[in-house]
This record gives C-alpha cells, structure tokens and sequence, in this order.
C-alpha cells in the first residue's frame, strides 16, 4: 500500500511539472482559434502551420541562427579561457590567488541589467554592437567565472603526481596539458560547456540590448511577435518548442553527470 | 657516474625540511632512505629528481651542477607510494609514454615495452586500462614505466607500502635485480628497518630532514653511530635508560647500580643512554653477567611467529621480541635480561661512546 501511494505521488508531480511543457507542445500544433475558443487536452486539428512559418520567415531563421551562433563562440571562448585559469588557481600559489577565485564569483552575484549599459556604450564605440561576437564576449562576463568554477573542482580530482610524473617522462607542458590532463577532465569540461551553453542560451536582456537587426538573437523575434498587433499565440507556442531543443539536446549528452557541476565539481 | 648532494637545505613555509645533507651515490647501487614518516625521505627524492628546488646546497651529477635543471631535462624516473598512471591511457600507452616523448622509433618502442612488461609479468594486461587493475599491477606498470626509461636515477618513493603481504614480498625480490641490469642509481625510500635490512645495499638514516648516517646497510644497522640514527633503524622501538657512570660501576635512575662491563667498561666517567634492541631483550633470567630486571607484562602482541612483549617496570616500558607464538596475561610478574655486551652506549649529545662488542649471531 506504503509503495503505491509513495507511486502515485510520485506520478502527480511528475505530471504537474511536465504540463505547461505538455501544453506549450500541443499548443503549438493548435490553430490560433482552437486555443482561444476553449478548453482541449488534444489538438482538434493538428496543423504545422506555425512551424512551417517559422521554418520559411528569414527572420525567424536568421534569429535561431544568431543565437546557436553567439552561444556556441561564448561556450567555446569561456572554456578556453576558463580552462587554464582553473589549472593555475588549483595547482599554484600566487599573490591573492583566494581573493581573486572568490572575487570571479561574485560576478555571477549581479543582475546583468547592471552591466547592460556599459557594454551597450563600449561596444557601441568599438564598432562591435549589433554582431555576434557582442553577445558572445558580453556573456563571458559570468559564464567564463562559472566555468573556472566548474573547472577548478573536477581539476582538483586529478592527483598532482600525475602532472608531476609527465614532467619526469619528459612531457612538455602544452604536450602534457593536451594529451594527458585535458581527456581526464572531459566530464568537467563537458558540464562546464554545458552550463555556459545554457547560461548564454536563456539570457535576454544582454542578448536583445546589445544587437539590432544584423544580430537578432531567437528570444528578440520571439518578443516582437507579442507586440504585434493581437497576439499570435501558436507561433509563440512553436518558438517556445524550438527554443527547448538544443537545451534538451546538450542535456541528453551530460546528463550523467550534471549533479557534479551543480556541486561545481566538488562531489 | 655518480650523484652528489652538497649540504642542502630546504625551507617550506618556515619550516626546515632537509637540513644539509650531504650524500654521494655511485651508479649502480641502491641506496635506502630509512626513517619515519615526515622524516624528509620524500622531499629529498623531490630534490634529487628536480621536482622541487634547494633553498641552499648543489645538486651534481658526474660533477655537473644540475640544481637548476628542470626534471624534464634530466633522466629521472619516479614511482610513487600511490599508484599514479595515466588513467586514460591503456597500459601499454602508460609504459610506452617516455619512450614515445623521447621520441624513439616504434618498433623499438614497442620491442623495450614488450621487454618490461615481461619481467614484471603485465603482457596480458597491456590492452587494460589502469582503473580495471588491481593495485599491484597498477603499481608494477609504474614500475615498468620507471624501468623502460633507462633513467640514470631512479627514485622509488615506499613503492610497496600500498600493497598487501604477499605482493610486497614478491616485488621486493624481483626489484633489486630488476634495475640492477640498468646499472641506474636507485633510490628507495621506505620506514620499515625490516625492508632495508632485505634490500641490502647503502643506507641513509633520517631523522628530522638531516641524514643521521649512511653507510653499507649491515653496516648502519649493527653500528648506528648516533641515537638518532639507532632509533630510526630500530622497530620495535630502541629500549633506552639514563645512566650515569662512576667508576667500576653505573647509575639508573632508580638508584640500581649495575657494574660497568661489556660495552659500558673503557668508558670515562659521566652521563651516559644506553640502548637495546627488542631482540636483545630476553625473557628470563638470561646467561650468567646479564643484567636481570623485572617488572609486569603490560601488551602483548603477536607479529607473525614473534611475540612482542611490553614489559611495565619503574624505569620504564621495556618492549621485547620473543620467539615463537606465547600469550601473556597483563600484569603477570616477569622478569627478563639484557645481555651487557649487546648494548648501545651513547654519550650526552647522542653520538655512540661503545657498540655491543659481540658478532651478530648468524
């Protein structure tokens, strides 16, 4: 009886956390009237008529662009950066070393509105705004402090002495660095790329203050469609469906170990 | 081709490590670093490899000054305590890494892996990868790794302390011989007395980050030349009592007085330790001129087919090696002796006044 109602519970959350997407979902095979005639569980008549305009409007297809664009360069920036950042604030001692680990931290404590202006102005006069790549690096602002983070935990996990017996076999650093110490930490170089991806994916206000037309991120074309006149519900409900995609994707691939990067890496 | 250590000294965080030590190993020999844990064995092996710098002192090898070389440049090989390997790479690729970093052709790479992983039995485990080994082989792929390089000097930091009985006693048979070949300088930290004794060769006492005595093994063990040097080489714990001689007699700190024979006679006046060895502690009344004492039995242990026996008296506690498996009940009266000729005289400042004057019995 105890394993049944601990069963039926179980099933009711479950349910309740995956309505809204179940809705978002069928919602997007809805025709505009059906959604705001009533009450349906199940599309009365399936159609991919918002799909299909999504798929055929350049706007739409060049925002989707932008995005996956300036997402994948500032996953790839952070963790390069991020990477023998969190090698060097783990294995050696320098002036401040705690200081400044803790002070990257605190990047991630303020709402990026705060730093939404001075990009705006910088990137204004170094020619850089409306592009990708002002996305891409404004995004570093707390991806890449994350990513040391992440880094610094999973490269703890690897005792020195391995470093140490590469430098005795002969390895040069970058030859070590590549060929030893980088496939052992792939996990912690997955979920660090992961979060970043999916730090950068969500953000909005940066994303849409920083571009115009030329680097219309997805969530900006998305945020025009309700301005328009009346809404159009089933074009949102299918951009809402694309958006969850390559977070669901990316999350099929590190989801083995994700709780670790919650625990930036300190499991 | 040999390795000299001028008075080095190193400093961590405040805190004197090694305090010079001065050393010099030929090529070809094996040198034993003996001495209890933070004594200094590990960072002079980190000093000798080059993976650490002496805040004072220079490094020569065949009187080249290396103090300054970084360790990539020199040819060292390093087996630690913990089994370090590459986890992602297969055994083979583990073996065959300084090989493929020194930049040697493939067939005689694969010729000097096949070799090692021969004598240290891993040729069916070469596809493996380290986490599916258990920990000797993961510690005999070290071993291999260290072996294939052909290094001029080998460090081998307590190599056998992670691993169980029987595999210790097996790798500490086949090791010597190993690198013996290699005609490498060998370098074996350890902090059992009964390992260097097996291993044979040179040893270097340390205590506290200096080395107290180096010499041919046998050699150190029958006659440590400082107490320092006599503890470290002693396990059980050294036996030690104050005593102060006058005359044809000695004083305990009891008030006993005992004549001053064996290694105590020749001795001028004054204050004096002598120590013995656990083995020289015998239960009972012993031969005719050994010093006889008694007192309760307070532990006893069994080690394998000894007995060691902590014995309460109001000296101190005696501790005893007895041959064979006995049970003792604690506080049972008992009395043991000491033979005066088996006994180890040092003066105030720890260095040795007399060494037991009999042979070592066979």
């Amino acid at each position: 009886m105890r394993h049944a109602g601990r069963r039926i519970g179980l099933g009711l959350y479950v349910l309740a956390l995956l309505l809204p997407i179940y809705w978002l979902v069928i919602m997007s095979f809805k025709t505009n009237t059906e959604i705001t005639s009533g009450l349906t569980f199940w599309p009365r008549h399936f159609v991919f008529l918002h799909y299909h305009h999504i798929f055929n409007d350049p706007v739409w297809r060049h925002g989707f662009l932008t995005s996956v664009t300036y997402v994948a360069l500032n996953t790839v920036i952070s963790v390069t950066i991020a990477l023998p950042a969190a090698y060097a604030f783990n294995r050696y001692r320098f002036l401040g070393d705690k200081h400044v680990f803790f002070w990257l931290l605190s990047n991630l404590m303020a709402p990026p509105a705060v730093y939404a202006m001075p990009f705006f102005n910088l990137y204004y006069a170094v020619g850089l705004f409306d592009t990708v790549w002002a996305v891409a690096l404004a995004h570093c602002l707390f991806n890449v402090p994350l990513a040391v983070w992440i880094l610094e935990g999973f490269i703890a996990g690897v005792p020195r002495e391995i470093d140490e017996t590469a430098e005795i076999d002969g390895y040069s650093f970058p030859r070590f660095f590549v060929r030893i110490f980088i496939p052992l930490i792939g996990n912690g170089i997955g979920v660090a790329a992961f979060f970043c991806f999916m730090f950068s994916w969500v953000e909005q206000l940066l994303a849409t203050t920083l571009t115009a037309t030329n680097a219309q991120p997805f969530i900006a074309v998305m945020s025009r469609t309700y301005s328009a006149a009346g809404m159009d519900w089933g074009l949102l409900a299918a951009a809402g469906v694309l958006t969850m995609i390559p977070g669901a994707l990316v999350i099929w691939f590190v989801r083995n170990h994700i709780a670790k990067g919650f625990a930036l890496g300190r499991v | 081709m040999s390795l000299v250590l001028e008075q080095l000294g190193m400093t961590v965080r405040g805190e004197e490590v090694i305090r010079d030590v001065s050393l010099r190993l030929e090529r070809g020999t094996m040198t034993i670093l003996l001495g209890p844990t933070l004594s200094g064995k590990t960072s002079l092996m980190r000093l000798m490899a080059g993976l650490d710098q002496p805040g004072s002192g220079r490094i020569l090898m065949d009187g080249h000054d290396v103090t300054g070389v970084p360790v990539r440049r020199r040819s060292v090989a390093m087996v630690y305590q913990q089994f370090v390997n590459y986890p992602s790479h297969t055994v083979y690729e583990n073996i065959a890494s300084p090989l493929r970093v020194a930049g040697l052709k493939k067939a005689e790479i694969d010729a000097r892996v096949q070799q090692a992983a021969r004598l240290l039995r891993l040729e069916s485990l070469l596809t493996r990868t380290p986490t599916q080994l258990s920990g000797g082989q993961q510690q005999r792929t070290a071993l291999a790794r260290a072996l294939v390089k052909g290094a001029d000097l080998v460090l081998l930091d307590e190599p056998l302390a992670n691993l169980d009985y029987k595999l210790r006693e097996e790798l500490r048979e086949e090791l010597p011989r190993l690198f013996a070949q290699s005609g490498a300088i060998l370098v074996y930290a350890t902090t059992e007395p009964a390992e260097a004794l097996l291993l044979g060769g040179f040893t270097a006492t340390l205590s506290e980050g200096r080395v107290t005595q180096f010499g041919p093994t046998a050699e150190v063990f029958r006659h440590p030349g400082t107490l320092a040097a006599a503890r470290v080489f002693s396990d059980p714990p050294l036996n030690e009592l104050p005593v102060e001689k006058r005359g044809p007699t000695v004083t305990l700190a009891n008030g006993r007085t005992l004549p001053a024979v064996g290694a105590l006679a020749n001795l001028p006046d004054g204050a004096y330790r002598i120590a013995v060895r656990a083995e020289d502690v015998t239960i009972g009344e012993g031969q005719a001129g050994a010093f006889v004492f008694s007192g309760q039995v307070a532990v006893s242990e069994i080690s394998g087919s000894e007995s060691f026996v902590h014995i309460g008296t109001d000296l101190t506690t005696f501790v005893c090696v007895e041959p064979g498996v006995h049970e003792r009940e604690p506080g049972a009266a008992i009395a043991f002796s000491i033979d005066p000729q088996r006994l180890f005289v040092f003066d105030a400042s720890g260095t040795r006044a007399a060494a037991p004057t009999m042979a070592e019995p066979a």
